[in-house]
């Protein structure tokens, strides 16, 4: 639990971090709330060389507006602010609500949605929240700006479509006020889920969580919601095509089953 | 025997009076030992083994004792040819003449026996900098045969020490009447057996361990700052493993946050702090990590038993026969051998069972050893009888309830000394008033038509009610009853109780706080006895240099033995004053009366002195009676003549969600009887605490090893300590049956939630399940298992 020696930079602009990254290339890590990477760090799981701190940036990269029908984030604003942003819980409650969800207050005023989704663990929340309402991300790098798409970001344990030096610096969701839920199912409140389901847009969007290396949209359920298939037919196929992990909390049949579970109850609720 | 109804209401005995320690603790002025720094400290950072099981071939340290900060490396045979102590870390309990015992070094030497095990030692100018270059010791290591369950300790095929021909320790009988035990079962109309598991459980306290050891290299005394229940204990315990002189040694027990006995051991860390500060001529420290913690303090529970049960056709239990077989871990730690054995006498429950039949064996494993956790022995007893009677009650045809109505002792009305079939004598019990409160507390006539509807409309969440009668043993102990388990003890308490000259009043305890209350506690039992205020009573403790006698705090013990000694010690200065004042008034001692703090003379209450007026008196000496001593001071060392018996009646009620698996305890009524209470605000967070722990084994808690001897949950993220978002508001209530082993009538409560609430939790779980046929659950009933469970019991998949 006491972490590796690191350097340590504070950065005081956007620039400024990305020179950092291009300057030590795959040694410097991002660092935002810190709340996702930190622990691996004590862990000694991640030794970076050089920690890249744009958690006190501020500016386009924090906050919250809706600008005709896109929801635009910056990536650096907190989950305690998703949480409670009146905006958002006009245009988007799903993802204000998921928010809520995340680990304890400590972790909500601390952690980042940019960081939640740059650490692309199948097992946090916003993740699978993102997919389900098919949100765009945009990343900074010495090339300027790119657009990639959620479908295109998740690329395998731990690891996204960011290169090394590039900095997410904004999430764009569409307004989604149609049915929604979110069905996450835990021992603990702060735990992350064993299994979770994420409907947004009435069955229209339909993402898994922690039923794989990456967070999961559950096509299959989709393309059943969109042919008129029943709530409890649809979630039959929620564990099709996946390769959910075993832990100490349950192995791949037991996560395909909640997966199933999960994602009626979060149907039924969304179309309810 | 002070009855609680006649105490003062505003201040002493029975007055829910806010906790005198809480403003330095919520401040954060109070100073655990990580907050106390030592010119010069060194921090010690521990290699520890990665193997369950292996033989050490080479450590090679010179990667690490060239990096910048790095004072020195040792491993354990450096350190055994440097003398550094003179005997292996205690176990204070063999509990049988043959018991096997291996050495157990503070740091190994040639073999690792589980994962955790220190090989090394860094000592190092910071904590960062010990913890960095005892990553770069690299240990060769030859891995042997690892028993990584009891299951594999008992096959006897791998051994967990490679010098041993078995991994048995011992095999302990407790078998009163073994042919009146037989003739129960072979006249039995019903007979229940069945195999329970308690799981490993890792204490987690908030405040993990530390050390820091300030040598003094010219005077040679050591003192050691520990985050530990036993102050007196390690002292001793620290002069026979190092051969440093007793009166040498000084230990300090801080602000301790916690400890739930995992704190009550002669840890490597104490020995080699010492024994290095010493050596080196520098203050040496440490404070582990929550990953340390889990591979290196010991853990709880650990013991599969096998009970049997015999019962006539009416439900009543005739015999019982218990047999554990309990996983020691790696090593005999202090206790380890006895936790088991503390539970032997409480199979029989608050039952009028005539017949117990007890066995243990002892087996080592290439674990982490286990010793005492919260109950340690008894909420394993208490589990398993009340699982038992559950179950018998199932085969009779009867609620619970009835079957434990059928079986109290004296049919649940009031008695006092009742010799239990395991020999002991219950103080007192009256076990029908905690029932009846509880049942109707919870509502469980109301819950059960509930739960009627809920199976008759094939709801996805059914219903469960739970219920647990509880006995414990507290008050530990009578240093003969001690004595005949082979115990290296006593357990007596010592207190002083003096007035100062300005009239206030110091209390020397030789108990020791860790979070329970103790300086509000005894301060209210002197406000009682002395008629004062207890704003003007000062405790001292945790201290060996200012309160050199003491056996700490652990077993329920403090208020029953030493709360009662501070009591007695009070009566003692009270007694003296009174000699004085009837100097004072010219009047006989017997004349004297002593109401509310003040002395006068029966009849004439006009002329009157208060006891804190003659503090000054006493000291001063001007005018003493003839031959007093001057000072108003008094000890006792009190060795209680039987334990204590507190019990009560828990109910616990649990959703089921059968789609998932999912058990969510709902609500939680509890209705203890621990005899007097001094404070019923503190009696409350005992019992608050209590519940949650044992609902935390119930449902969340186990230490997971995978078959490498690895455990796999070893951080507070995996290892499921639940909070206050996981728990039902908890109802508390109290039935009042005072004691008969000591003058204050009181119980002891520091463990009592704990011994109760695992079994009524479990026994709700089953009773939510049982239309599955569904008779049993192992702990923790996490949702995977629980799901499991029913999907056997449906015969399909899910």
């Amino acid at each position: 639990m006491i972490p590796a020696a690191f350097d340590y930079v504070r950065a005081a602009s956007a620039d400024e971090a990305l020179a950092v990254l291009a300057e030590h290339g795959e040694d410097a890590k991002l660092m935002a709330g810190g709340h996702s990477l930190i622990p691996l760090m004590k862990f000694r799981l991640v030794t970076p060389g050089v920690i890249v701190d744009v958690g006190g940036l501020n500016g386009d990269l924090r906050g919250i507006s809706v600008d005709g029908d896109t929801v635009r984030i910056g990536a650096l604003t907190r989950h305690s602010e998703l949480e409670h942003s009146a905006e958002l819980r006009d245009a988007c409650p799903m993802l204000a609500h998921v928010a809520s969800l995340v680990g304890d207050p400590a972790v909500r005023h601390r952690g980042t949605i940019g960081g939640s989704l740059a650490h692309a663990d199948p097992a946090s929340d916003l993740p699978a929240a993102a997919i389900a309402l098919k949100a765009t991300l945009v990343a900074r790098g010495p090339n300027g700006e790119r657009e990639i798409g959620i479908d295109d970001f998740f690329t395998g344990f731990l690891e996204s479509a960011l290169a090394p030096d590039e900095l997410l610096t904004e999430i764009r969701v569409p307004v989604s006020t149609g049915g929604w839920a979110y069905e996450k199912f835990n021992r603990r409140a702060q735990d992350w889920a064993i299994v979770a389901a994420a409907v947004a847009d009435g069955g229209n969007g339909v993402a898994l969580v922690n039923m794989g290396s990456t967070p999961l949209r559950a096509a299959g359920v989709e393309a059943a919601v969109a042919s008129g298939a029943s709530a409890s037919d649809a979630a039959a196929a929620a564990a099709d095509g996946t390769s959910p992990p075993t832990d100490n909390n349950g192995d791949a049949e037991y996560r395909s089953h909640l997966a199933r579970v999960l994602t009626g109850r979060a149907l039924a609720a969304a179309s309810g | 025997m002070t009855a609680v109804e006649d105490a003062p209401t505003t201040a002493g005995i029975g007055h829910r009076m806010l906790r005198k320690e809480d403003a330095k603790l919520v401040t954060g002025e109070a100073k655990f030992v990580d907050d106390i720094k030592a010119p010069g400290q060194l921090w010690m950072g521990m290699v520890r083994s990665t193997m369950a099981h292996a033989t050490i071939g080479s450590i090679d340290t010179s990667e690490a004792e060239a990096m910048p900060g790095v004072h020195a490396v040792y491993t354990g045979e450096q350190l055994a040819e440097l003398g550094l102590w003179a005997a292996p870390l205690p176990c204070a309990w063999p509990v049988t003449e043959d018991m096997v015992n291996p050495p157990h070094n503070p740091v190994a030497v040639g073999e690792a026996k589980h994962v955790g095990d220190i090989l090394a030692v860094v000592l190092a100018e910071t904590r960062y900098g010990a913890a960095d270059a005892a990553e770069q010791v690299i240990v060769d290591y030859e891995p042997l045969g690892a028993v990584t369950s009891i299951e594999d300790a008992m096959a006897d095929d791998v051994m967990a020490h490679a010098d041993l021909t078995t991994n048995k320790a011992f095999h302990w009988p407790l078998d009163p009447n073994p042919e009146a035990t037989a003739a129960a079962f072979e006249n039995a109309a019903h007979v229940v057996k069945a195999r329970f598991i308690q799981q490993r459980l890792i204490p987690t306290p908030m405040e993990p361990r530390g050390v820091l050891a300030i040598p003094s290299p010219a005077g040679g005394e050591v003192t050691l700052y520990s985050a530990t229940q036993v102050p007196h204990i390690l002292k001793v315990m620290i002069a026979a493993t190092t051969g440093i002189p007793e009166s040498k040694i000084r230990v300090i027990a801080p602000a301790v946050g916690g400890g739930f006995g995992g704190k009550l051991n002669v840890d490597a860390d104490a020995i080699l702090s010492v024994t290095l500060a010493n050596h080196l001529g520098r203050p040496v420290r440490w404070t582990e990590t929550r990953s340390e913690a889990a591979g290196s303090s010991h853990q709880g529970r650990g013991q599969i038993q096998h009970m049997e049960a015999a019962a006539d056709a009416d439900g009543k239990v005739t015999a019982v026969k218990v047999h554990l077989d309990a996983d020691m871990g790696a090593y005999m730690m202090l206790i380890t051998p006895g936790v088991p054995l503390l539970g032997s006498f409480l199979y029989t429950g608050v039952y009028d069972i005539p017949n117990l039949s007890f066995s243990c064996d002892g087996w080592f494993t290439n674990m982490t050893p286990t010793d005492a956790y919260r109950g340690a022995g008894r909420p394993e007893a208490s589990y398993a009888i009340e699982r038992v009677m559950d179950m018998v009650a199932g085969e009779v045809g009867i609620t619970p309830e009835e079957v434990r109505a059928r079986n109290y002792i004296n049919g649940g009305e009031f008695f006092e000394n009742h010799e239990a079939a395991s020999t002991l004598i219950f103080d007192s019990g009256h076990y029908r008033p905690a029932h009846d409160k509880a049942l109707e507390m919870a509502d469980v006539a109301g819950l059960r038509a509930e739960q009627a509807r809920r199976r008759e409309a094939g709801e996805k969440v059914q219903l469960g009610i739970g219920m647990c009668t509880y006995v414990e043993i507290c008050g530990l102990a009578p240093s003969r009853a001690l004595g005949g388990l082979n115990y290296g003890a006593g357990g007596w308490e010592h207190a002083t109780v003096r007035m100062l000259p300005t009239g206030k009043v110091e209390v020397v305890s030789g108990s020791t706080p860790h979070g329970q209350g103790h300086e509000t506690a005894w301060s209210q039992i002197i406000a009682t006895k002395m008629g004062i205020s207890p704003d003007d009573v000062t405790v001292l403790h945790s201290d060996t240099a200012t309160s050199p006698l003491g056996l700490d705090t652990y077993g329920s013990r403090s208020l029953a033995v030493g709360g009662v000694a501070i009591a007695m010690a009070a009566d003692k200065v009270i007694d003296k004053a009174k000699q004085i004042a009837a100097h004072q008034f010219e009047a006989s001692a017997d004349d004297i009366v002593f109401e509310e703090g003040a002395f006068s003379v029966a009849g004439t209450p006009a002329r009157s002195v208060h006891i804190q007026e003659l503090g000054f008196a006493a000291f001063a000496a001007h005018d003493l009676p003839d031959g007093m001593e001057p000072n108003l001071q008094e000890q006792v060392n009190f060795d209680p003549p039987n334990f204590a018996f507190p019990f009560g009646t828990h109910v616990a009620v649990v959703e089921v969600d059968e789609e998932t698996g999912n058990v969510e305890l709902i609500d939680y009524t509890a209705v203890d009887d621990c005899g007097n209470q001094v404070n019923p605000l503190i009696v409350e967070g005992q019992v608050h605490g209590g519940i949650v722990q044992g609902a935390a084994q119930a449902l969340y808690e186990v230490a997971i090893y995978d078959d490498q001897g690895q455990i796999t949950n070893p951080s507070l993220m995996d290892y499921l300590v639940p909070s206050a978002a996981e728990m039902p508001s908890i109802q508390v209530e109290s039935t009042v049956t005072p004691s008969t082993s000591n003058p204050l009538g009181v119980k002891g409560v520091g463990e009592a939630g704990t011994i109760g609430s695992a079994a009524a939790v479990i026994n709700a779980v089953c009773d939510a399940l049982s239309p599955h046929g569904i008779t049993d659950m192992e702990m923790p009933a996490t949702p995977w298992r629980v799901r499991r469970a029913i999907e056997a019991a449906e015969g399909g998949g899910s």
